[in-house]
């Protein structure tokens, strides 16, 4: 029997403001040097089971508590978050809120200046837990200076200079792009080895997590445990779909094809899977069973831009003769690093910035001349957060804004607009409801509403699912779908290799302000150097197509065909 | 963005200084610039500060916008003055010396033209060195330094993290606003008056809110989370050593101080008097 480190006994939460409990007859016991991946999808109560363990909750976030929790041999009631923070080092999700320091080294002494270490010591330890993160370089440096890998890891230093015996991940991927994410979970599974610690991760990105293996998966669905298993059992039932996750595509292209999934596949991670002869021959029969026969597409050019370059104020450039095209009614994706010049590229577009030399031109007029509000009417720009562009308390007004404030339409006319806006969006039901009452992806729709009343023919935006899991993911993408099939052209600007699987048929890289390529998304996803620049990371079905020994583009590309034709 | 108030990391002695060192100068130079109204002494003052500017490597237009907001603030603050007590000069000097007999009781005297001349000398003695306090102090220095001074740390934090997140703020509100401005919110100059623009303003104020207080949120569990507030004291990182610049600067800012109360001893009160 091995010892329990944390063991929750018919645990029950209730938060003071709300009238049903979030967490409802939870059991589970960790043991000492176990790694657990706690999954489910938002609202699940994972977060509230996550920060019962750090201790915010009840120091943050007051409430009831029913049942027991038992770490390290003390019940949670007699244990505070200082106390626990000895215990527990928690990563949190924002890695760039929770940077505390000016600057790196800063950071991680921020817990030993608590502790009111002398210098000496701290700088010492200081070095120490750098070098165990691999960032011992970069002690000097400014928050905005680093990645958000970078910043991560500068958390992660954080929580171990104390001898901490269980790490806490909340959503380590969540800020992410794709190839840094592979670097976090590799980090976290060598911190593993090496220290021995209890290894907790909260992420519904099953595939990314699963990079490296882990003894456990947990899955929680309303608050409660739904199944505590190994991910080769996990893999081999339909929980995870069942549930409002995502499965890993290579599991997903093995349905595709018919492959019945058994625990003894080992399933768990795709470098562990075991196929046989037969069921490679059935993917092989899938695959040759899907046509291919190249599309034209003969639609005309909307939106083009010609040698555009822009430079900041202080001579900085950041675009470097930017040449792209986008065909009236394609949805397609930007993908690239940050910093690549993605944003500020969509920025210039939308006349938030000034180019300093090219052209753009829409429908092959030039609109450089254009302000912000007259481009607008033409491109609209959909923040990441929206928060940031939510500025009237009712949704109705706030869809409305951008008509009221141009002043040529009747109330009649704007009436009718914004119905019909809300209607596309899904709103209508809530036309008179506060939007502090709606849920993030609610809010994201208020504000893609709110430009769709000025009826742009391109919308761009950014990082349109950033944070969402997968059932609002699949909300939202279904809808931008949807809006692409009524005639809009969509930019998406991205990090997602799901989303540019599913959603977008072209894509373009950036980095450091060039545009490096223009072309299919399964040709960027099989390029290792543009996968490499874009920050992105070959995805699964690369492998899979390798162990069954197909061409991987040609694989990646059918398997795109037939998941549109299974989404229909 | 520039002209605003903040920290600007540059390579000069008086970066190197410790905060706390620096702090201390800044409250015996404002004290001293604040108890005299010696002429002599706040004529010398500025020229210091202005050398210290130029020593620090802080250029005009790093810091611009607080400049011309101080001098906005001088120039209503003397005009006030004028308006209401235009015989505050006689009265302090005991002599009335006419220089314009102008209209109703606002008569424009020498001596009252002689204390504007001292009030605005105050300004430019001390926003200068208060400007370079700020620029030249990383924000957590300033936090470690306050609390060597005695202000308990977790005051000493707050103070720190607002000043630190001000840059951040700012480029949040540029987000927002080229949002906004897209939704045809005018926040040009030319084009609309200054109450519908300062209104248009003000409606950005709400995103702005929401999100900071999120911002809020997040840096507070993560300082609590590493046990932030768990004793009464604390030790800084990034705390430094007294060194030989440190000990110079005090023993400098001491002289002054101890100028301008001598001085109060030979005026025999605050004012130099001409007049007599």
């Amino acid at each position: 029997m091995e010892e329990s480190i944390i063991s929750f006994k018919n645990f029950g939460f209730k938060y003071t403001a709300q009238a049903e409990p979030t967490l409802k007859g939870i059991n589970l016991d960790i043991h000492k040097g176990e790694k657990v991946l706690i999954c489910g999808p938002s609202g699940c109560g994972k977060s509230t089971l996550f920060n019962c363990l750090n201790g915010l909750i009840p120091a943050s976030y007051s409430g009831d508590a029913t049942g027991d929790l038992i770490i390290k041999d003390n019940s949670f009631r007699n244990l505070d978050i200082f106390s626990l923070s000895k215990i527990t080092g928690t990563v949190l999700q924002d890695s760039d809120g929770q940077f505390i320091g000016l600057t790196v080294g800063e950071d991680i002494a921020f817990a030993m200046e608590n502790d009111i270490v002398q210098l000496e010591e701290m700088k010492e330890r200081v070095v120490e837990a750098a070098k165990k993160v691999g960032i011992e370089s970069f002690l000097d440096h400014a928050p905005h200076e680093l990645s958000g890998g970078q910043k991560q890891r500068v958390s992660l230093a954080g929580v171990m200079v104390d001898d901490v015996e269980i790490f806490l991940f909340d959503e380590p991927l969540a800020n992410l792009d794709p190839a840094s994410g592979k670097k976090t979970i590799e980090l976290i599974d060598q911190i593993h080895k090496d220290t021995g610690a209890t290894i907790i991760i909260v992420e519904h990105r099953i595939e990314d997590v699963l990079h490296c293996s882990v003894d456990r998966v947990v899955l929680m669905g309303e608050g409660s445990i739904i199944l505590d298993t190994t991910p080769d059992k996990l893999l081999s039932s339909d929980s995870l779909i069942k549930n409002g996750i995502r499965e890993p595509l290579y599991v997903t292209a093995l349905k595709y094809a018919g492959v019945e999934i058994k625990e003894e596949m080992k399933p768990g991670m795709i470098d562990s899977l075991i196929l046989s002869n037969q069921d490679k021959q059935k993917i092989k029969e899938w695959m040759e069973s899907i046509p291919d026969k190249p599309q034209v597409d003969d639609r005309p050019l909307l939106l083009e831009t010609k040698d555009l370059s822009f430079s900041y104020p202080n001579g900085k450039k950041a675009l470097k003769d930017i040449n792209f095209s986008i065909k009236k009614g394609e949805m397609m994706s930007i993908v690239g690093r940050n910093g690549a010049g993605k944003s500020t590229f969509c920025k210039v577009i939308c006349g938030f910035e000034k180019e300093s030399e090219g052209k753009i031109y829409l429908s092959g007029s030039d609109i450089s001349n254009l302000s912000i509000k007259e481009r607008a009417e033409k491109i609209a720009y959909v923040m990441q957060n929206p928060n940031q562009m939510i500025t009237k308390p009712m949704i109705k007004d706030e869809v409305a804004l951008g008509l009221v404030l141009d002043g040529r339409y009747s109330e009649e006319e704007i009436n009718k607009r914004v119905d019909e806006a809300l209607k596309v969006c899904g709103l209508y039901p809530f036309r008179s409801w506060p939007i502090s009452a709606l849920s993030f992806g609610q809010k994201k729709r208020v504000t893609i509403a709110s430009i769709l009343v000025m009826r742009p023919p391109v919308i761009i935006l950014d990082e349109p699912t950033a944070g969402q899991d997968f059932r609002h993911y699949t909300a939202i993408m279904e809808f931008l779908k949807s809006l692409n099939e009524m005639g809009y052209t969509i930019i998406l600007i991205t990090h997602d290799m799901h989303l540019m699987i599913e959603y977008s048929d072209r894509a373009v890289v950036f980095t450091e302000g060039e545009m490096i390529a223009d072309s299919k998304s399964e040709m960027i996803l099989t390029d290792d150097d543009l996968l490499e620049k874009a920050s992105l990371k070959r995805t699964s079905l690369s492998d899979l197509a390798k162990l069954v020994g197909v061409d991987e583009t040609m694989f990646i590309r059918k398997f795109i065909k037939f998941d549109r034709e299974v989404r229909k | 963005m520039s002209g605003v108030f903040n920290y600007i990391n540059r390579k000069s002695p008086i970066h190197t200084l410790t905060g706390a060192s620096k702090l201390i100068v800044l409250i015996l130079w404002s004290l001293a610039a604040m108890t005299t109204f010696d002429t002599r002494l706040l004529l010398v003052l500025p020229v210091f500060s202005l050398i210290l500017f130029k020593i620090s490597g802080i250029k005009y237009k790093d810091v611009s916008f607080v400049i011309n907001f101080t001098l906005v603030f001088m120039i209503l603050n003397n005009v006030l003055i004028f308006l209401f007590s235009p015989e505050h000069g006689v009265s302090i000097y005991g002599t009335r010396h006419v220089v314009w007999n102008g209209i109703g009781r606002w008569t424009v005297t020498k001596e009252q033209l002689f204390y504007q001349l001292n009030v605005v000398l105050k300004y430019i003695a001390t926003i200068p060195i208060v400007i370079l306090f700020v620029s030249t102090t990383d924000p957590s220095e300033f936090a470690s330094s306050l609390n060597r001074v005695g202000i308990s740390y977790k005051i000493a934090y707050s103070v720190s993290l607002a000043l630190r997140y001000i840059p951040d703020i700012q480029r949040e509100y540029h987000e927002i606003s080229v949002a906004q401005q897209a939704r045809g919110l005018e926040l040009n100059k030319e084009k609309e008056g200054l109450i519908k623009r300062l209104k248009c303003a003000a409606t950005l104020l709400f995103p702005l809110i929401v999100s900071s207080m999120e911002r809020i949120e997040v840096i507070a569990n993560a300082m609590e989370l590493r046990g932030f507030g768990k004793n009464k004291k604390r030790t800084w990182y990034s705390s430094r050593p007294f060194r030989k610049g440190d000990y110079l600067a005090i023993i400098a800012s001491s002289a002054i101080m101890l100028i301008s109360i001598l001085l109060n001893v030979v005026n025999g009160g605050r004012y130099y008097n001409p007049f007599i």
